[in-house]
């Protein structure tokens, strides 16, 4: 176990536990154990399973939570997840979801998407001409003078760092990937 | 078993008063046995319009503390037997009246009266909870302003959780150049934001002002665009199809507006 000369550069390793489910503070463990013995860092650890509660909680955030009705001036909906929106949000009111916010009604109010910082989250709505559209700590207000517009959908520009819309048709081509749970279980 | 009608606004100033004391008017013209009740206590106002102010001796306040009974504290109207009014106290001791006081109160005076319209206080605080605590329907009054609109919008939100139907629409002071040039929200834009069925609209009427001044709702004048209006209110909650008014709107309102009261 010592034949590793004093300075080699430590080797970056997987560990992959198979069927084996192990705890965070086993893990933690298990990372210090390669740590300390020996010339190794632990990169990741990966196993076939999650806690059942783990995936519940997945499913809970990537699952879309259907609503029917208007949001009215004062009214705050928030949902964990992707929100399906039949109904208007009027101005005052404000819909927020972790996920994306589809809205097919009228958008005039506020909607907050990947509301706890995931900024790949988008922002449909059939008639757009919202006060405010934020997604995850991006804000961007509507333009004094907007007629609104039918169809479209906001999202992070990568490169700008900054919401811009777009129309939904054309989202395919960035979005192929709108938060399934499919994508989640596979890259953990 | 009359009906409990609360007439509400969320913003001050829009025509609660002017249109509680003018829909009791024209369902008292109608033969209907009316009782007003003003909750907006410490702000009083509907027995000014109504030219009933000389009169009060108790107040809703002295019912809820029983010092008097509720037939005591009301008002017969000068002009109709059937329209009776029950005054709000003009003092600040706002608490005295709570949700439960004027279920007590309305439940009482509904197997008198055919209809007890409740004239709300501005505002979402108790004086709004209280209003609506007895109310079987709602009237909510609005402006063709954006603040206006938008405080209806809040208040219509906080009627739906409330037990009671789903609430009626008025729009008033309308003025017709206004709309027309796009200054003002057009009856269109504010149905869609709303999304409740319209009941009336009413024009900006100076005849309004001037017969308020003079204590005498003008409901009772037999043509003024108001008037008509606000009778067609009435009857409307009757359940009258009455067309709404031509305030010399673009046809395809008319016909918009028509589509939502079912009618042609
Ligand atoms: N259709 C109308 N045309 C012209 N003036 C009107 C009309 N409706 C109301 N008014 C005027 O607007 C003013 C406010 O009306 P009113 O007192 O009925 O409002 P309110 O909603 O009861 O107010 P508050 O919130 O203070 O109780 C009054 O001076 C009234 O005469
Ligand atoms: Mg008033």
């Amino acid at each position: 176990m010592n034949y590793i000369a004093e300075n080699e550069q430590p080797i970056r390793i997987r560990v992959e536990l198979g069927n084996r489910y192990i705890s965070t503070q086993q893990e933690e463990k298990l990372k210090e154990m390669f740590a300390n013995q020996q010339n190794f860092i632990v990169d990741h650890i990966i196993s076939n399973v999650i806690l059942k509660q783990t995936a519940l909680d997945w499913k809970d955030d990537t699952a879309i939570k259907l609503y029917n009705k208007i949001i009215r001036s004062g009214q705050v909906l928030n949902v964990i997840g992707d929100l399906l929106l039949i109904g208007d949000v009027n101005p005052g009111g404000k819909v927020v979801a972790t996920g994306n916010i589809y809205i097919l009604g009228h958008l005039r109010g506020v909607a907050h998407a990947g509301s706890d910082g995931n900024k790949s989250s988008v922002i449909a709505a059939s008639y757009m001409s919202p006060t405010q559209l934020r997604i995850s700590d991006i804000i961007s207000r509507s333009p004094d003078e907007n007629a609104g517009g039918m169809m479209e959908c906001g999202f992070i520009d990568p490169s700008s760092d900054q919401i811009i819309m777009d129309r939904i048709s054309h989202l395919a081509r960035t979005r192929s990937d709108l938060s399934v749970f499919e994508r989640r279980i596979i890259n953990g | 078993m009359g009906e409990a009608i609360v007439i509400t606004s969320g913003k001050g100033g829009v025509g609660k008063t002017t249109t509680t004391a003018n829909l009791g008017t024209s369902l008292a013209l109608l033969e209907k046995k009316v009782c007003l009740i003003d909750t907006d206590i410490g702000l009083r106002n509907l027995d000014v319009v109504l030219g009933l102010e000389n009169r009060i001796i108790y107040d809703i306040i002295d019912v809820v503390e029983e010092r008097c009974k509720a037939s005591q504290a009301m008002i017969k109207d000068k002009r109709f037997d059937c329209l009776y009014l029950l005054p709000a106290a003009q003092t600040n001791d706002k608490s005295a009246l709570t949700p439960e006081g004027m279920i007590e109160i309305i439940s009482e005076l509904k197997s008198d009266f055919d209809y007890i319209l409740i004239d709300c206080p501005a505002g979402i605080e108790q004086g709004f909870k209280n209003a609506v605590a007895g109310a079987d329907k709602a009237l909510v009054v609005t402006t063709p302003e954006k603040s206006s609109v938008r405080d209806a919008d809040r208040i219509i939100g906080l009627l739906e959780q409330e037990d009671i139907e789903p609430p009626n629409l008025i729009i008033n002071r309308i003025r017709n150049h206004m709309m027309k040039s796009g200054d003002m929200l057009d009856i269109d834009e504010i149905m869609q934001i709303l999304s409740i069925d319209l009941i009336g609209i009413v024009a900006d009427d100076d005849e309004v002002i001037k017969a308020t001044n003079h204590g005498e709702p003008i409901a009772f004048q037999p043509n003024t665009k108001a008037s008509i209006a606000y009778r067609n209110i009435a009857r409307r909650i009757l359940g009258e199809s009455v067309p709404l008014q031509n305030l010399d709107q673009k046809v395809t309102f008319i016909d918009k507006l028509k589509k939502v009261f079912g009618k042609n």
